[in-house]
């Protein structure tokens, strides 16, 4: 017998030569996934460490940016994210247990909630995009000012209803101009003295009240925030936009990984004892939750 | 035949395969973890807030990690992986805080920037017209 022949006796087909039984091979790739997925924390690190400092150095600029975020779709966002981290963990196990009709159900069910991340994404950045704050050179605050004035008008009514304190009038336009509006602007600028409310303190940036009262509030009807602190807001957008879009490029590869392997599911290449490739694109998936999971409280819940 | 090589070798690289109903626990407390987080949020806790809110996604990550990604069970050497990148991230940030806030002046004591300047001319000039 040749040793070919006698390797050949030793392993199944899936391993590979050189490792010595299945478990070896599982145990070696699985290494491999978390030394990959360690450098995957670190690359985020980095993003983590321009919030920290920046947040730490200029609190105002998020406590007025979060409030151009929709927390009601971060909320589902986490939700739909954490549903399909669980169906993946699930496609897991019934991987390893030879069910290859459930497996394929539940993967495709994770597919699709990957893509329902992706599209409520999409309605977010387009919102941004055409409110005049979106990333760079898309931060027009004269578009901003044109989005908040509708807003305002459209939400006064809301305001009214609910018996609120309200310091605009309910036509909230006039805000904006000759001398009012002037004094809303002067925090954020260097104004000249004839415009200048002298209320408003020495020329120059000063941090503006939280627009809401302390206390408990609901979330979804926020305010917000006025042309002149978006101004201060701009260097949040980008936060937001880097540290979302790398996680959204990440949940766009997952998607990709994920659709291979139910390919390679339906045309039978998993059994109980070959799934190791469900089981690394698993932990890929996980980890883009786990990411997730600190990005919602960290843009969408900042306290105000 | 690959049914009769041995694999009684695997010991302790069997598998483990995660109920359904332990599947089912750990989705249900991440449900429950994130309303608690909203929850706090609508709640004006000073400085805690921040503190609850990632103490609240620290708990969610280990969750993931210990049964979703099957840490609890792994080689013990795979948690220390996930663990070294986490410590040397926290001192990434740790150390770029205690630097930054040695000598960085907020922009509340800089005035506005170029930018800022700008936009706040920008606005002003739309009223001129």
């Amino acid at each position: 017998m040749s040793q070919a022949d006698a390797d050949h006796q030793h392993h199944d087909e899936h391993v590979a030569h050189h490792f010595e039984s299945a478990g070896q091979q599982v145990s070696s790739g699985k290494l491999g996934m978390w030394v990959f997925l360690a450098t995957e924390i670190l690359m985020f690190g980095g993003l983590f460490v321009l919030y920290a400092v920046y947040r730490h150095n200029n609190p105002e600029t998020f406590e007025y940016g979060h409030l151009l975020l929709e927390t009601k779709w971060g909320a589902i966002n986490t939700l739909v994210l954490i549903a399909s981290s669980f169906t993946m963990a699930w496609g897991v196990r019934t991987a390893q247990l030879n069910k290859r009709k459930a497996t394929s159900v539940l993967l495709t069910l994770t597919l699709l909630g990957g893509l329902g991340f992706m599209c409520i994404k999409y309605i977010e950045y387009s919102g941004k995009f055409s409110h005049g704050t979106g990333p760079g050179k898309f931060f027009d605050v004269v578009a901003y000012e044109k989005y908040y004035n509708k807003h305002q008008a459209d939400h006064a009514h809301d305001h009214d209803a609910k018996g609120e304190a309200h310091d605009e009038p309910a036509e909230p336009a006039p805000v904006l101009h000759g001398t009012t509006r002037a004094a809303a602007i002067a925090p954020a600028v260097n104004f000249h003295s004839d415009i200048a409310d002298p209320a408003a303190g020495p020329a120059g940036l000063v941090k503006l009240d939280p627009p809401k009262p302390k206390g408990f509030h609901i979330p979804w009807v926020h305010d917000k925030p006025t042309p002149a602190q978006v101004v201060q807001s701009r260097n949040f957008v980008d936060i937001y936009f880097a540290m979302t879009g790398l996680h959204g490029i990440h949940v766009l590869v997952g998607m990709g990984l994920i659709g291979w392997i139910l390919s390679r599911n339906m045309r039978g290449h998993f059994s109980s004892k070959n799934y190791m490739a469900v089981d690394l694109v698993g932990l890929y998936w996980h980890l883009v939750d786990l990411i997730w999971i600190f990005l919602f409280p960290l843009l969408y819940l900042i306290h105000t | 035949m690959s049914d009769t090589a041995p694999h009684t070798e695997d010991h302790h690289d069997e598998p483990h395969v995660v109920s359904f109903g332990l599947l089912a626990a750990v989705f249900a407390v991440l449900l429950v973890l994130t309303a608690l987080t909203v929850g706090a949020w609508m709640v004006d806790l000073g400085p805690l807030n921040i503190a609850i809110a990632v103490g609240i996604a620290a708990v969610k990550a280990s969750v993931v990690a210990l049964y979703f990604m099957h840490l609890r069970w792994d080689n013990p050497f795979n948690g220390a992986v996930l663990c070294f990148s986490l410590v040397f991230v926290s001192l990434f940030i740790v150390f770029a805080l205690v630097d930054t806030s040695q000598y960085q002046p907020s922009r509340t004591e800089t005035g506005p920037t170029p930018f800022e300047q700008e936009s706040g001319e920008a606005l002003k000039n739309k009223t001129a017209e």
